[in-house]
């Protein structure tokens, strides 16, 4: 601590002091990456986007019926900023409306895989033992699994729909979350504070919440941010493979539509491109975001 | 290697597969429970009939009854029959298989030479303008969605330029035999196997150029600098081998997912694969040839990762023990 600083007197104060000093630092050296602040910007630029959706576009433009009187295949730039599918609904309005999915999916299944594998990581690592050899098992039957294959099973048996597509996902990505977590709890529980608190008396459950969590949150918030862009691309493949919630419109649901009615052979490429680039973006937004994250919070790494 | 190193791996791959047949037969059940009525729903048959049904298909007797029916029908090799062409499973994926091997593992190859070799000059060079460049299209290429990058090759190569054909095994009635049928085949296969290698080079060269960073520091090579070795040899002797450690079992686990990506590009190059098959059971839905190729998958996953936890204990004395 500086030597002008005042002094403190309070627990709390000292670690409010702290956490400031912790957080300014974090700011600090994430500015210094500019890879990671554009992607920053470009994901806020797409979350307005997805929020603003109902009252940017007009919904009539996404139902095929209150297309008929559309021309089909118009090419970009006249009366449709981004032409028309074989339907005559606008792209653009397509593409607007169906980043709310590919986002919602994105984040939604990221929540529930961190969840599982917060929860098996450091169950697993703090009891240790026989609890750790059955879950590490689990975790490891479900590692090598092939991903997609299962999910595919997984959505064709459960049915379309939006809610089994985030189940899906996160059902068939926590492992590696589950073993990540799983190794720091292992490091932070022979720490000398745990020593030092279970000495004094305190239950599992506070030395987990008080000791354990704050000291893995950070890399699950950076695991977290890099399987984002894992469960966007997947939701995509699923979508595009016609296990997508057919009610709704999403970039991977674009592109099967724009595939099945032969947008290829006909040279739509204003059909399938914007989706496609909708999809780059954000999961290398995200990618860069994540990857600045976890280079600030883990110190292993802070060299690279 | 120590001999419990090798019997702990493969009772681990033996435990993994038993969990897979496990999931593979209850799953399908939980959801279908009475496969013979969704499967002949809306169809007239008398109850005899169904009940002769429900025992060519081993539905009689209780859920665990089945259960030890299916996995004695498995260990003789019988996979049930397709919903769709009514042949048996193994005959249809065994015709599907060769395709998607061709694909697959010259894609595969590809991806590895290429990845490692970038993520080698970029881990030795670090932020030069190599590294920055060659990292940024790594980050690139993982973004890319295969299956959309598939559909851009497509409609540029074969359908603006069309100097491909834009899918298929082979040239439609071709008559061509030996090496003018190969050349056909190879001209089919050579877009779908660069969108595939493309989509997994970029993990080969990330991981490569970080495991090249962690070697660099390395005491050995500050030993083999001060020998006065020539940098190139530093690289190749002393960097090199080392480094391509983590590669190695990165490609197992990564073949899982290429096996995935060639589902979805298979078919948008309508490739006769085991990625088109997997499409078209998904459509039908045909229970039995997912449940079919599900179980494939997940062994050809589990072997390959057997088979490089192996060779890693050969290649890494540490890990193997002598």
């Amino acid at each position: 601590m500086a030597p002008d600083s005042p002094v403190i007197v309070s627990a709390a104060a000292l670690v409010r002091s702290r956490r400031r000093a912790a957080f300014a630092d974090f700011v600090r050296r994430f500015r210094r990456d500019r890879l990671a602040v554009t992607g920053l910007v470009v994901l806020v630029g797409f979350g307005l986007m997805a929020l603003l959706a109902p009252w940017v576009v007009d919904q009539d433009g996404l139902s095929a019926v209150a297309s008929l009187d559309n021309p089909t295949w118009a090419g970009p730039g006249g009366e449709f900023l981004m032409g028309t599918d074989h339907l005559g609904r606008s792209v653009a309005a397509q593409f607007v409306q169906g980043s709310r999915v590919s986002l919602f999916v994105g984040l939604m299944s990221t929540v529930l895989t961190i969840a599982i594998g917060s929860v098996v990581g450091i169950v697993a690592g703090f009891f240790g033992r026989w609890t750790d050899s059955v879950l590490m098992r689990l975790t490891d039957w479900f590692l090598v699994i092939p991903f997609l294959p299962l999910a595919i099973v997984l959505a064709s048996v459960l049915g379309r729909g939006i809610w089994n597509i985030i189940f899906v996902i996160a059902i068939t990505s926590w492992p590696s979350t589950a073993r990540l977590v799983r190794s720091q709890v292992l490091t932070v529980k022979e720490r000398l504070y745990v020593d030092r608190a279970r000495a004094l008396g305190a239950t599992q459950v506070h030395v987990i919440r008080r000791h354990v969590l704050p000291n893995v949150a950070p890399l699950i918030l950076a695991s977290a941010t890099l399987a984002v862009p894992i469960s966007i691309l997947t939701e995509t493949t699923l979508a595009f493979l016609g296990l997508g919630d057919p009610t709704q419109a999403s970039w991977g649901k674009t592109l099967e539509e724009a595939f099945q009615a032969g947008a290829i052979s006909r040279g739509a490429w204003w059909y399938y491109l914007p989706a496609g680039l909708g999809i780059v973006a954000v999961v290398l937004a995200f990618t860069l975001f994540g990857r600045a994250l976890e280079e600030i919070l883990d110190p292993r790494l802070r060299d690279r | 290697m120590r001999p419990r190193f090798v019997v702990g791996k493969v009772l681990g791959a033996l435990s993994t597969l038993a969990f897979v047949v496990v999931v593979n037969f209850f799953l399908f059940r939980v959801v279908n429970d009475d496969p013979v009525e969704s499967m002949f729903r809306g169809r007239n048959l008398s109850i005899e009939q169904k009940d002769r049904l429900r025992q060519q298909f081993n539905l009689d007797g209780t859920r665990f009854e089945q259960f030890a029916a299916y996995v004695r029908e498995l260990l003789s090799g019988n996979l049930g029959v397709s919903l769709q062409s009514r042949r048996p499973v193994t005959t249809e994926i065994g015709e599907a298989i060769w395709p998607t091997i061709a694909l697959v593992g010259t894609a595969t190859t590809l991806s590895m030479i290429i990845g490692i070799s970038i993520g080698i000059r970029a881990g030795w060079r670090r932020r030069s303008r190599f590294d920055v460049g060659s990292t940024t299209f790594s980050m690139f290429t993982y973004s890319v969605p295969d299956f959309w990058l598939a559909m851009l090759v497509l409609g540029l190569f074969s359908v603006q330029l069309g100097v491909f054909p834009t899918g298929g095994l082979q040239d439609a009635g071709t008559t061509a035999t030996g090496i003018s049928l190969l050349l056909d085949q190879l001209h089919h296969m050579a877009l779908p196997c660069l969108v595939l290698a493309i989509a997994y080079l970029g993990e080969y060269a990330i991981v490569m150029r970080s495991s090249m960073l962690d070697t660099v520091r390395e005491d050995y090579l500050q030993l083999a600098r001060a020998k006065g070795l020539r940098d190139v040899d530093v690289r190749r002797r002393h960097a090199v081998p080392n480094a391509v450690l983590p590669v190695v079992s990165l490609s197992a686990l990564n073949f899982g997912f290429v096996l995935s990506g060639a589902i979805a590009v298979e078919s948008i190059f309508s490739w006769p694969g085991l990625g088109q098959a997997t499409l078209q059971a998904i459509r039908g839905p045909d229970f039995p040839m997912l449940q079919g190729l599900f179980l494939l998958f997940s062994a050809a996953v589990i072997v390959a990762n057997l088979a490089v936890d192996l060779l890693y204990g050969v290649l890494d004395p540490r890990v193997g023990g002598r």
